[in-house]
């Protein structure tokens, strides 16, 4: 493992105390994701894309992450690898204290079930069913029985002010309200990370807060939260930003905010 | 509720695009109405040759000893034809043996018969009828009552009383305007009294069984019905359904005895039974429900394969469905089995509708012409499985390949 580290294209100081730092976190349950050395390839037409050089990420429960970086930097296939719904070539990944990198397609559709909450930049709901069918999804996939999934799809709709929508198809919502379906959907089976792919990405100016700011509710509420997204005024909501470049990570700063204590565990790194 | 979920949204489907799905159902619609129709026709006629046919030929627990059989459904070879002209007839000499040798319970009446002229003084034209003189208990043996006067007795039997039971047919042709008891019917030139007029025993493919007269065996009329001393057979039947094979085999035996056949030759007579007469007709009844099973195999392919087309489209159409339900949880046995029910679900309801259609067709058929029809259960809940094995079988490749979509790529799709 850390000879794999110490083959990836290390420059600064700050990377390299990164690196020791991350390598040093036991993976447990104070830790929603840790992850080491990840690297993951793909075969373009016999054109070997190295998308992910190596990248290593702790993040605490609670935390606020976004995480930036320009096209091809890899922060859509880091996206995916932490959102369990592709596998590295290379590297651990922790997820909730538990070993994801090397799960079968079975087991980590259990996990997406289970510990991740998705939230896509198009919304994603099923056109066809209401607000409430929608964010009961999850818990079908869950096993949950029909009444307590009507009750806690309820709750999750309530939670983003949606009560009075639960019977609207997706055509009969407003953009920020899809949202707000989608992020109910991604919250009712209780994470352990909210991940969000460009969530504002299709929404005007206005809109947009309104969604940083439920946003920023749950992650008052102890939510740890995830987002990708390229707009810097959207990432500025979050407490970390982590910048990815050319499949590695170039910077990752933390805001004032935070406790100093967390420092102690290095998860944060100024670049 | 994963299940009725999935067939909930495809019957959501059906209903927004109902043009569509008439015609991806089209196929198994068609093939299943087929399955319904043919087979009702085919166990309707079934249970006519049974209950009403060879009911009325043949009562129940009854056979006839006779030199060849009475009825003869189908082709019958040149060499078959031939061993049968070549037998010995039935004489009355082996009454009193074949009578000895029935179990107590069993009944007997012996039968001669012949097409006659008949004629009456009310109508001026004279008219072939099927005339037979039996013995006594034929009444009882047929369950033939009366509806006017009676049947005649064994003491007129004996006595050979020129006295005779008429159908219902002979009455309205002979009698148009009088009550025919007690008046005279000339069989053959020979004058009869009528004293009864049988129940009406219905038809036979349009051909009524009505036109018949009834003397006692021993009447005038055995001159004409068969040569000196020989008769068309004996009618027996057993107690009961148990003791049917004894019978036949104490009969088989006096007549062997009688023929003093080898035991290596076979039978110069038969024991015609109502099953020997209708395993012609099963032989019939094989070829059309293969032919009933082939037909509608065809519609249910053609079905298949548009069902199958279509659920590649629906496949391709919800790729991005597909993707957010595996970022959801969905496992694959869960999207495999989401497709699957719904192509079983929309081949269901085509067959629902087929066996709508065919049941309707069959009535349709059962109103407008002769066949009668009966819907068979069984062929029903074969339709509806049919229905739902046809849409899993045409289901199962465009679901996996659902199933196996890479949840990025699907998510990637618009």
């Amino acid at each position: 493992m850390n000879n794999e580290i110490e083959e990836a294209p290390l420059s600064t100081t700050a990377e390299r105390r990164a690196v020791t730092q991350v390598a040093g976190v036991t993976p447990g349950q104070e830790w929603a994701i840790v992850a080491r050395g990840l690297k993951r390839e793909y075969d373009m037409g016999g054109e070997i894309v190295r998308a992910l050089r190596g990248v290593d990420i702790a993040v605490r429960r609670n935390e606020y992450v976004a995480i930036m970086g320009p096209s091809g930097s890899g922060k859509s296939t880091l996206m995916n690898l932490i959102g369990c719904l592709d596998t590295p070539d290379a590297g651990e990944y922790w997820l909730n204290g538990t070993l994801v990198s090397d799960m079968s397609d079975d087991q980590l559709a259990h996990v997406r079930n289970k510990e991740i909450g998705f939230v896509f930049q198009t919304f994603n709901l099923l056109p066809r069913s209401t607000a409430l069918q929608n964010v009961e999804l999850p818990l079908v996939y869950a096993g949950v029985g029909s009444e307590e999934r009507r009750a806690r799809a309820k709750e999750a709709l309530e939670r983003v002010e949606l009560g009075a929508r639960l019977d609207h198809r997706p055509n009969e919502l407003s953009g920020g309200q899809r949202q707000r379906v989608a992020i109910a959907r991604a919250l009712v089976n209780r994470p352990a990370i909210l991940l969000a792919d460009e969530p504002t990405g299709n929404l005007d100016s206005r809109t947009s807060e309104d969604i940083m700011r439920v946003f920023s509710g749950l992650s008052d509420h102890g939510q740890t939260v995830i987002m990708v997204t390229h707009e810097p005024d959207i990432a500025a909501h979050a407490r970390r930003v982590i910048v990815l470049r050319d499949g590695v990570v170039e910077t990752d700063e933390r805001k004032e905010m935070f406790h100093e204590r967390l420092n102690t565990f290095g998860s944060s790194v100024v670049g | 509720m994963r299940f009725y979920e999935a067939v909930r949204l495809a019957l959501s489907t059906i209903r927004v695009q109902k043009l569509k799905s008439f015609f991806t159902l089209l196929g198994v619609m068609i093939g299943v109405m087929f399955l319904i129709a043919v087979v009702s026709i085919v166990e309707g006629m079934g249970h006519y040759m049974q209950d009403d046919l060879m009911g009325k030929l043949i009562p129940i627990n009854t056979f006839n000893l006779r030199r060849t059989p009475d009825v003869q459904l189908g082709n019958i070879d040149r060499a078959t034809w031939q061993e049968w002209q070549r037998r010995p007839r039935i004489r009355e000499e082996d009454i009193a043996p074949v009578l000895a040798a029935l179990p107590p319970g069993a009944r007997a009446a012996v039968v001669s018969q012949n097409n006659l002229t008949v004629e009456s003084r009310y109508v001026p034209k004279p008219k072939q009828v099927d005339a037979s003189n039996v013995t006594a208990p034929w009444f009882d043996i047929k369950k033939m009552g009366v509806t006017e006067g009676r049947v005649f007795t064994a003491q007129e039997d004996a006595m050979g009383a020129p006295v005779v039971v008429i159908g219902t047919d002979v009455a309205s042709y002979f009698f148009p305007s009088v009550d025919p008891i007690g008046r005279e019917l000339r069989v053959g030139h020979i004058p009869y009294t009528v004293i009864g007029i049988a129940e009406s025993q219905g038809s036979v493919f349009g051909q009524s069984l009505d036109k018949f007269i009834v003397a006692p065996f021993n009447s005038p009329l055995k001159r004409l019905t068969n040569r000196h001393g020989v008769i068309d057979g004996i009618m027996i039947q057993s107690p009961d359904e148990t003791t049917m094979l004894a019978t036949e085999d104490a009969v088989r035996s006096v007549m062997r005895a009688r023929r003093k056949l080898l035991p290596e030759q076979k039978d110069n007579f038969v024991l015609e039974t109502s099953d020997q007469d209708l395993e012609f007709w099963n032989k019939i009844k094989g070829y059309l429900v293969v032919a009933g099973i082939a037909l509608p195999a065809i519609g249910l392919v053609v079905g298949a394969i548009v069902i199958m087309n279509i659920m590649l489209v629906a496949v391709a159409e919800r790729t991005a469905e597909i993707g957010v339900r595996k970022a959801l949880g969905a496992r694959r046995k869960d999207i495999l089995a989401q497709f699957l029910v719904e192509s079983a679900t929309l081949s269901t309801f085509g067959s629902a509708i087929g066996v709508v259609c065919g049941i309707g067709i069959s009535a349709i058929i059962a109103a407008v012409s002769p066949l009668p029809t009966h819907v068979a259960l069984w062929s029903i809940i074969v339709a509806v499985l049919l229905g739902a094995g046809v849409g899993i079988i045409a289901g199962v490749y465009p679901a996996s390949r659902a199933a196996l979509l890479d949840p990025i790529t699907a998510l990637r799709a618009e």
